[in-house]
């Protein structure tokens, strides 16, 4: 499912990003790759969400996290 | 002769964003730095230095980033340093509380070859939030020495400095050999299928990876950087390829690193070499790294949950917007008027040194050219410091990454990102500062078009203008209404002016908005105080050095020519001073003499020729004539209206000028005015600065252009549907 849909609170674990080369080297960077463990810290149904993804908080537009793939549960 | 005995070391400081990397450097380094920006990108650059006895440590600051990649200026500038100036040692600075995702920069900089001290920051945080780290252990691993430090308490630097010097003076990072043997732990043994490179463990990227990293380095001369030079080619970095002269070579490594990614596990082709490094690091910090306590809501998360509500979030940011504006202009203005009654008790002064009544065009270069010029510019200067002490304190804290998450919700809506918000709400203050704020914003195109539009945030030069036409045209109780409306018109016209852009000229998806929120920190004061002053002393030199050239010049173009005595002053050049044709000899009121001169100058001149396009629009010559002393700045349109009109020295509260101006314009005509001068060629600070930052003089001149011709456009709409609304008469 995508991550634009995963509730506050939950545990999830990346799959795939849908974008370029570009997107996913940066993403990879800031710890966003497959097989990473995300929490979902903050959905308030509309604007950005906020993530915790190694030990880093990051905030992701929506449009963004509806193109991140995951997967409920933990790695 | 101590010079030729001192031994200079070359000291890049490296990390990612909030690492606290610039609090480390602004320690070492003191108020010794200097700011500059490298040629042709606008990435902010910082150099200082240290001594200690014979040794002189030479510091720069490289701009904050995740990673070496090619993806944006700040890497590009910091992987250039490190390529081509080969700095004697680096310095990485990694946040202790986040050593996971902090270290995966730091096998990117060990790759690249050179001499590495690393520095685990804050870790008087990471300590009481649980996190036990070995530092010995991570040193012997790595084969690098690491300083535990607390970077805004001064702790741990000494430490530092004497590391680099070690470093420098043997030339590598690296323990002996034996010495890792020696030290090898069983945790140590556990990564022994790590490829132990030079000393100490370097990230293997398994079989596949490495065999294609082998054919690619065979085609590549040896040397220095060889290994991360191999890696990114196999990532397929542009740059790094283009830097590869055959041809034939350059084919023949694309096609390698696409065979890899074709062989790589699918989705993942991009990110299999990032995953490797990850590995590495679970495997390094293994044994390393220890938590104490499980991780629950910090302190951040708690504060978050007020200042990021859905619905607390925005009248949170506005209040504290509130306070910032009252901060810079409640106590910025009184410094700023006595900095103005400075400047003209010094033009005072000056003009005193040449015989009353008498004229001189040195006099007058000085005392209305270079102190108006430049008096014009430095006025503003504590409003300037006060709002860069508010945005350190707004970046220093963590909240301005908060401010940028609040505001994506609406400008979302006009195609830019939260962050774009930031800029523009500074330029109700001063345009200036807010487009170097745009710094903050990482995509190009989101920059070119905030940077675009900023202008039309009604700027605090401005007001003088209103200050001057809405008594002048409106009975009071419209006053504030219109106000309102020119400055709404601005906030409009900016949002309309993005989506347009952005659909037009910078089409294309949307940049992927992706952040980090920093946990809150409290700043240091003197790392807000040596922040705020670089950036104020930035503007200081370069809008000053630029305002001073065009102050001289403008003040040439409305003092010459000066018109001879037999001048015949046409009839009804001003009916209101100047009833029948005189001559210029014949004129006796300093006044009409110096309305005469404007009307005969260059200036003058212009604003004639410039009547006919602007006469659609209800202006005359006059305006024309007084908009060319717009350019220099804003509010320099009150004193040239002044002197248009023969009223000699005005400011915004001469009720002479106004009444003038209320006999010859309709309140429609005053309204147009204040809509055009809002919209149209921003000043002349702007446009260097736009040029500056643009990194091109294309930018500035289709800004101001544009902006010129929306100006018209505007106006000639509000002229004539007022006119056919009724609302032309007096």
């Amino acid at each position: 499912m995508p991550l634009s849909q995963v509730q506050e609170g939950a545990r999830t674990v990346l799959k795939a990003i849908d974008g370029g080369h570009e997107l996913r080297g940066r993403l990879a960077a800031l710890g966003l790759l497959p097989g990473t463990e995300l929490e979902v810290i903050r959905n308030s149904g509309h604007g950005p969400f906020v993530i915790a993804v190694k030990g880093s908080r990051v905030v992701i537009g929506r449009g963004m996290a509806s193109r991140i793939e995951v997967e409920l549960g933990q790695p | 002769m101590t010079d030729t005995l001192e031994k200079t070391i070359t000291v890049a400081v490296a990390g990612n964003p909030n690492s606290g990397k610039t609090t480390i450097f602004n320690r070492l380094t003191g108020a010794r730095q200097h700011v500059g920006n490298y040629p042709g990108v606008t990435v902010e650059w910082k150099e200082g230095s240290v001594r200690r006895g014979d040794w002189r440590l030479k510091l720069y600051d490289l701009p904050g980033t995740y990673s070496l990649t090619a993806f944006s200026d700040e890497e590009l500038v910091a992987r250039d340093f490190l390529l081509n100036h080969r700095p004697d040692v680096v310095v990485d600075v990694v946040d202790a509380s986040n050593l996971e995702r902090n270290l995966f920069l730091t096998t990117e900089l060990l790759e690249i070859g050179l001499p590495v001290v690393l520095v685990l920051n804050m870790s008087d945080v990471a300590r009481d939030s649980g996190h036990r780290i070995d530092t010995h252990l991570l040193a012997r691993r790595l084969g690098v020495p690491v300083v535990a430090a607390v970077g805004n308490k001064g702790q741990g630097l000494e430490d530092l400095i004497e590391a680099v010097t070690e470093v420098a003076i043997s030339g590598t990072s690296l323990p002996g050999p034996a010495d890792l043997c020696r030290e090898a732990g069983p945790a140590t043994e556990a990564l022994a299928h790590l490829s132990t490179h030079s000393g100490g463990l370097r990230p293997d990227y398994g079989p596949v990876a490495e065999r294609h990293l082998k054919r690619i380095a065979a085609l590549l001369p040896t040397g220095e950087s060889a290994r991360w030079r191999t890696i990114k080619l196999l990532e397929r970095d542009n740059a790094v390829l283009e830097e590869i002269p055959d041809p034939e070579v350059r084919r023949e490594i694309l096609h390698i690193a696409e065979e890899f990614a074709g062989q790589a596990d699918k989705g993942a082709t991009d990110t299999v070499l990032a995953a490797s490094r990850y590995e590495f690091i679970t495997k390094l910090c293994d044994g390393v790294l220890r938590r104490d306590k499980q991780d629950g809501p910090s302190v951040s998360d708690r504060i978050d949950r007020w200042t990021m509500h859905p619905v607390w979030g925005v009248p949170i940011f506005l209040g504290l917007m509130y306070g910032v504006f009252t901060l810079t202009f409640g106590l910025g203005n009184p410094v700023m008027d006595l900095l103005d009654r400075g400047f003209t008790a010094l033009g005072g002064l000056i003009s005193g040194l040449w015989p009353a009544g008498g004229t001189s065009p040195l006099r007058s270069l000085l005392v209305d050219g270079v102190i108006g010029g430049v008096g014009g510019v430095v006025v503003f200067v504590p409003n300037i410091v006060l709002l860069f002490l508010a945005i350190a304190v707004l970046e220093g804290t963590g909240y301005m990454a908060r401010a940028a998450f609040v505001m994506d919700r609406f400008m979302s809506k006009v195609g830019l990102h939260g962050k774009s918000f930031i800029p523009l709400l500074i330029g109700f203050g001063c345009t200036v500062p807010a487009i170097m704020a745009t710094r903050t914003l990482e995509s190009r195109r989101d920059r070119l078009i905030t940077i675009m539009v900023l202008p039309l945030m009604s700027c605090g030069a401005r007001l003088p203008i209103y200050a001057l036409m809405i008594p002048a045209f409106f009975p009071s109780h419209l006053q504030g209404p219109v106000l309102w409306i020119i400055y709404v018109t601005g906030i409009v016209l900016a949002l309309v002016g993005a989506r347009l852009l952005r659909a037009t000229l910078f089409k294309g998806e949307n940049t992927p908005f992706v952040m980090e929120l920093p946990p809150y920190r409290l700043p240091t004061v003197d790392s807000l105080l040596v922040q705020m002053w670089t950036r104020a002393w930035l503007y200081v030199k370069k809008a000053g050095t630029v305002i001073l050239g065009a102050a001289i010049i403008l003040w040439f173009l409305t003092v010459y020519p000066k018109p001879p005595a037999d001048y015949v002053v046409p009839a009804g050049f001003d009916k209101t001073t100047i009833s029948s044709e005189t001559q210029f000899s014949q004129l006796q009121d300093p006044a009409q003499i110096q309305s005469a001169e404007l009307s005969y100058s260059i200036a003058g001149r212009v604003g004639r020729v410039l009547e006919t396009v602007l006469r659609p629009l209800g202006f005359d010559w006059r305006i024309g004539t007084a908009l060319v002393g717009a350019v220099a700045a804003k509010e320099v349109f009150v004193a040239q209206m002044g002197i248009v009109f023969a009223v000699g020295e005005v400011d915004e509260t001469s009720d002479v000028l106004r009444h003038r101006l209320r006999e010859r314009y309709a309140p429609l005509v005053g309204f147009c005015i204040m809509l055009f001068t809002l919209i149209s060629t921003p000043c002349i600070a702007t446009f260097a600065i736009t040029r500056q930052e643009t990194g091109s003089l294309k930018w500035a001149i289709a800004q101001n252009l544009g902006l010129t011709l929306l100006a018209w456009v505007v106006t000639f709409i509000a002229f004539h549907g007022g006119t056919m609304l009724g609302l032309g008469g007096t």
